[in-house]
């Protein structure tokens, strides 16, 4: 089961834009620490900082023995970060679309009441 | 569907959870749809499979209310609370239990109006972070996904 701490963890890392870019070039394919750092206008150490952050937090992961050492996205812990957020989006998407369809209806409701009433206030209008 | 754009959920501190949504309805209406027992039912069901037989509302401070959903396959599941506050058509203060086991939440609602558009800002406030952290963990049991969709959807939401 996963700890709060861990989520801190996972939360505290994704909290920099840096870290983030580099998780989302990541989630297209594994890449070398040389080839994270050329879009970003950054020195190879300022990028392997952020990527021991990413590390720690589980957020990524890299292979010992090949030469490139090409950095890997481990997508458990963002899963189990965004897991709860989502199956609450997913009950009040489900909810806000029959609403909308219901709030449709009311409208329509009213706005025949409306009709009708008028009609008659006309009616009466017309005996007098 | 226009409206799904305007539709988030956030975690502003750690005893909270917002909502917020816009709705093509006059703020009136969408209050009513919120808070009488002729409407709920009708919407606020959650995923396929569900309905609500019982929505008992005495929408006045200090008034209580309770919800029974049941599912096709017989399951059911309860809520229960009272009003703190009652300001129609713009507020609604209440308090939320899904039973001992469960942290007590206090949810208030905001319903503002802007050119025939209403917008209701929904905030869930939990006791303690432990108590936000406990319900969370009960979320993630049932279920973890792992797909690169979510994963995409979520650094989205977190760059913007």
């Amino acid at each position: 089961m996963i700890s709060s701490d861990h989520l801190d963890a996972t939360f505290a890392a994704l909290a920099d834009p840096t870290r983030r870019a580099i998780l989302a070039r990541l989630a297209s394919g594994d890449a070398s620490v040389n080839e994270l750092a050329e879009p970003f206008s950054m020195s190879q150490p300022a990028i392997s900082k952020h990527l021991k952050v990413l590390e720690r937090a589980g957020l990524i992961s890299h292979s010992r023995d090949a030469q490139r050492r090409p950095r890997r996205l481990e997508p458990k812990p963002l899963a189990e970060a965004t897991e709860w957020l989502e199956k609450y989006r997913r009950i009040w998407a489900a909810n806000f679309q029959r609403l909308d369809a219901l709030l449709d209806q009311m409208k329509f409701d009213e706005l025949k009441t409306k009709e009708k009433k008028s009609a008659r206030l006309k009616t009466r209008g017309d005996c007098r | 569907m226009i409206n799904a754009e305007t539709f988030t959920v956030t975690t502003p501190s750690d005893r909270e959870i917002v909502v917020t949504r816009v709705f093509n309805a006059p703020r009136k209406l969408v209050f009513d749809a919120w808070t009488n027992p002729k409407y709920l039912p009708h919407w606020m069901l959650g995923p396929d499979g569900w309905s609500m037989p019982v929505c008992e509302i005495d929408l006045r401070p200090g008034g209580s209310w309770h919800i029974v959903w049941r599912h096709s396959n017989g399951q059911e599941m309860e809520m229960r609370g009272s009003y703190r506050e009652v300001q129609p058509p713009e507020r609604v203060v209440s308090s939320e239990s899904w039973g001992p086991e469960w942290p007590e939440t206090l949810n208030t609602v905001v319903f503002s109006e802007r050119a025939g558009k209403t917008t209701a800002t929904i905030t869930l406030l939990y006791p303690s972070k432990d108590a936000r952290d406990a319900a969370l963990k009960t979320g993630m049991k049932q279920g973890m996904s792992q797909s690169y969709d979510r994963l995409e959807a979520y650094l989205e939401s977190l760059g913007s």
